[in-house]
């Protein structure tokens, strides 16, 4: 379906990574958020606050991030398209209700402008170091999508891809951007409500009294209702069964949770959102993500001035981990570079996917700024050598 | 445009990062260039250091840090003692010159002085010291043409304040022509307080 | 008690009759509650398609998963806040949380208080059985002093909350306890509740005969049910500041606030039309989240 009119700013604007993220929010047709402030994140709700009483919609401050992490789930389940958006301690705040939306199938989509951690860490310095409490920060076992966009434009654009691929899977998505790329200013295109597609929330289209809440489609997704519209259902954290009612065994255990991870995993190649360049014929790759993708590129291109054969793979999509680009990467390339703001996340990950196959070379960084191009350049020598 | 690397530096409470806003949207909006803004604020909301950095290109900007800047606005002492060195050779040193003491003579760079606090204050509000800055920017660098700055300007007020900032933005901008013209044969006699020593 | 005794269960149309027997212990007082509330439920008229029963974790989250309306069993301590997001996005709907006393003042007391000072239109029942039950009998902040259980089991000494005073200060515009001895006036109060636009917040005392009462050696079920009979005193309009419970002490039972503050979403909407005028779009007086796609499908 095409965007609702009324959320889309259509036009040219010059505006940060917090704001466009709350405008791909609104043209995705987020009509409820609730938050609890925290740098570097707290301009999009800000913004959304501003907006949202012309547009038609609730946004409302809660008391704490448990809170605003859950609200959003009873608007989802009330009818709404809604988010979150938070930073560090509070996205740990947030972790059960991240493992309470995968359990109950309620789409939505988790902000987290990162910032550097631990704890209170640095709250108004970068950093990517949430990337695997994206994937594993709540208890049990679950398959997420994360998005990580690297500049404005993009904070709007992959926001409407988030929102439709929590529809499409129903699955929450984290939406992991960092402090530069919210408080970075940039140019951003913002199209005609009929040039952006939503996908529509799976209702079913059942009646009453015929609608077992949890029975999946051909996808292993399950269509769902809205309170209030005479169904009936009941939705519990609990492990259940198709009806939705706690099954406490061990063969509802492995049928759910197989079923919550297959349905993102058989989707893992449509959910690879990248951006690659030279890799065909590069000696090294460097792969990055988020604003290290902007900072891996000048030292790409002094590498390439200096005559080393290096290429590029950004990924746009982190979770679920794009494995067989990865294997294909290593297959080609002598040897995978990887940038990011942290101490050696992603990087794991690349490794297991290559598997041997290409060196892999982290390059690190504790957050709090970007790497210095020539410190990536090094790395990209050291590993051409 | 070419890739062009600008820094506007100065105290918190003058205004620095909508004047780099300004540049960035002329850039964007009104001249379908592209333009890449950040900022770094001091620990205080006001009084304290306050630095922007703009690309703006023809293309999109990838690496988005200013490192070797073009274009070098000051508005405070510790802004030109801190950034100036950082500044590119031939590179463009603009400074507020009732704020700005230059230290030494800068053989190796265009420096251009504007008394835009008092300018700004002729128009009855100190505030507007920072579309002064954007006027003159415009007039010397030459890099955006002035329309578009100055539609940036009126897009970036409250509409209250918009016929007072486009009046500020005039008044930078025709002091820039006059000085630019003014300082082309030499830039090292700039019309500023003496040198320290 | 011979109203619950009648041959046709009045609970039985709203019960999910596929999910009994319930997990509930012998003596124990939530099915009173649940009785009561079904009265209040057929009493009241409210559209059941339109009512949403909202539970935390613990004994008495369990209600949601056996009544036969849409219900959401949440995290613990998070059924306010979840609530609260329903209750925005559809305004229409009678959204009831029913949970336990640990559940909404120990790990959810924060959401209660500003759910309260809100006055978001919410009908909170909380049943108080004085105890972690669902966990094996730990203290609660509702757990009176002196009594024993399994983490304090030389005898509570931290003082308890009073439930009624701690709603009543937050903001909440109707309050009142009962206790699982009276079964109907808990159940005009739940109806009552129905009509009454703001946070409605209803304690009932409810025994726990597994862990509070044999551990407290205070009998079994029928002993809670005598106890609350010879304890409890009805003092409608009662201070709240009065109205402490202690673990042998008198129980006072009734209305205590039935007060009309601005709700919510009028202040909402009062604010925004004020500092908006037309341009304000109240989504409330929209057609049913359009943005959101639906029937029409993918």
């Amino acid at each position: 379906m095409e965007a609702d009119p009324r959320g889309v700013l259509t036009g040219v604007h010059f505006i940060d990574g917090d704001h466009a993220c709350c405008e791909g929010a609104l043209a995705a047709g987020a009509r409820f958020a609730a938050g609890y402030p925290i740098t570097p994140s707290t301009e999009v709700v800000e913004r959304f606050a501003s907006r949202i009483p012309t547009i038609g919609g609730t946004f409302i401050q809660m008391e704490d991030e448990l809170a605003s992490s859950i609200a959003i789930l009873g608007a989802v389940w009330g009818g709404a398209k809604a988010f979150t958006v938070t930073s560090g301690p509070g996205f740990s705040l947030m972790m059960e209700h991240i493992g309470y939306a995968a359990m109950t199938e309620t789409p939505c989509v988790f902000v987290n402008v990162q910032r550097g951690g631990p704890s209170t860490g640095l709250p108004t310095l970068p950093a990517q170091a949430d990337m695997m409490q994206a994937r594993w920060g709540s208890h049990g076992d679950y398959e997420i999508i994360a998005l990580c966009p690297n500049s404005p434009q993009e904070c709007f654009d992959l926001m409407i891809e988030a929102f439709n691929f929590s529809e499409q899977y129903r699955t929450p998505v984290m939406f992991m951007m960092d402090e530069v790329v919210g408080h970075m200013t940039e140019k951003v295109v913002i199209p005609a409500p009929d040039r952006i597609r939503l996908y529509p929330r799976r209702h079913t289209r059942k009646a009453p009294g015929e609608l077992n809440l949890y029975e999946p489609e051909e996808d292993l997704v399950p269509a769902m209702a809205h309170a209030g519209e005479g169904y009936r259902f009941h939705v519990t954290g609990l492990t259940h069964d198709e009806r939705g009612y706690p099954a406490m065994n061990a063969r509802a255990q492995d049928r759910l949770i197989g079923r919550l991870q297959e349905k993102i995993r058989r989707a893992a190649e449509s959910l690879a959102l990248f951006e690659e360049e030279a890799v065909e014929e590069a000696d090294v790759v460097v792969i990055s993500y988020g604003i290290t993708s902007r900072v891996a590129q000048r030292a790409i291109d002094m590498a390439r001035e200096s005559g080393l054969r290096v290429g590029k793979f950004r990924l746009k999509t982190v979770w679920p981990f794009p494995d067989a680009h990865i294997r294909r990467l290593a297959a080609g390339a002598r040897a995978l570079v990887v940038p990011e703001l942290n101490r050696g996340q992603i990087v794991r990950e690349v490794e297991r996917a290559a598997a041997g196959a290409a060196r892999v070379v982290g390059v690190p960084h504790a957050g709090g700024s970007v790497h210095r191009p020539e410190r990536i350049l090094e790395a990209i020598r050291e590993a051409a050598a | 445009m070419s890739l062009t690397e600008i820094r506007i530096a100065g105290f918190g409470g003058q205004g620095v990062i909508l004047a780099a806003q300004v540049v960035g949207k002329a850039a964007c909006i009104y001249q379908d260039g592209y333009a890449t803004m950040t900022q770094s604020f001091g620990p205080e909301a006001r009084g304290g250091s306050s630095s922007a950095q703009v690309v703006i290109a023809s293309e999109p900007v990838l690496y988005p840090y200013v490192t070797r800047p073009d274009v070098l606005v000051v508005m405070s002492q510790e802004a030109y003692t801190r950034f100036t060195p950082e500044l590119k050779d031939g590179g463009m040193l603009l400074v507020e010159e009732d704020m700005v003491r230059l230290s030494q003579p800068h053989s190796n760079l265009k420096v251009y002085g504007v008394p835009a606090t008092r300018l700004a204050e002729e128009l009855g509000k100190r505030m507007v010291l920072n579309i002064v800055m954007v006027g003159f920017f415009g007039a010397i660098t030459g890099l955006l043409p002035q329309e578009a700055l100055r539609q940036a300007v009126a897009d970036s007020v409250p509409a209250a304040f918009r016929e007072l900032n486009l009046r500020a933005f005039e008044k930078g901008y025709e002091y820039g022509l006059q000085k630019g013209l003014e300082n082309t044969e030499d830039v090292r006699l700039l019309p500023l307080h003496s040198f320290d020593e | 008690m011979s109203e619950v005794l009648t041959p046709v269960n009045p609970v039985e149309p709203f019960l999910r009759a596929e999910r009994m027997p319930h997990i509930w212990c012998p003596g124990c007082g939530i099915g009173t509650t649940v009785n009561s509330f079904a009265r209040a439920l057929i009493e009241s008229k409210v559209d059941l398609d339109r009512v949403a029963i909202v539970s935390g974790i613990g004994c008495t989250g369990r209600v949601a998963g056996y009544l036969k309306l849409d219900s959401f069993h949440t995290t613990h301590g998070r059924a306010i806040p979840f609530a609260t997001g329903l209750k925005l996005a559809n305004p229409a709907l009678q959204v009831v949380v029913y949970s336990g006393d640990g559940d909404l003042f120990a790990i959810g007391g924060n959401h209660l208080i500003h759910a309260a000072r809100r006055n978001i239109d919410l009908k909170v029942i909380c049943v108080n059985n004085l105890i972690y039950a669902m966990t094996g009998g730990q203290t609660a902040p509702t757990t009176p002093g002196a009594a024993i259980t399994t983490t304090a089991p030389y005898g509570v000494y931290e003082p308890a909350f009073n439930l009624p005073a701690l709603a009543e200060a937050a903001g909440a515009s109707y309050v009142a306890r009962w206790t699982t001895f009276h079964v109907r006036q808990m159940a005009r109060s739940m109806q009552e509740v129905f009509a009454k636009k703001g946070f409605c917040f209803i304690e009932v005392l409810s025994p726990c005969p597994t862990l509070y009462q044999r551990r407290n050696k205070m009998g079994d079920g029928l002993d809670a049910m005598k106890f609350y009979k010879e304890h409890s005193r009805t003092r409608n309009g009662a201070p709240t500041g009065e109205v402490g419970l202690t673990r042998d002490g008198e129980i006072v039972v009734g209305k205590f606030v039935d007060r009309d503050r601005p709700e919510f979403r009028d202040l909402m909407r009062d604010r925004f039309t004020h500092q908006l005028g037309d341009r304000y779009v109240d989504d409330a007086e929209m057609a049913e989240h359009p943005h959101c796609g639906g029937e029409d499908g993918a």
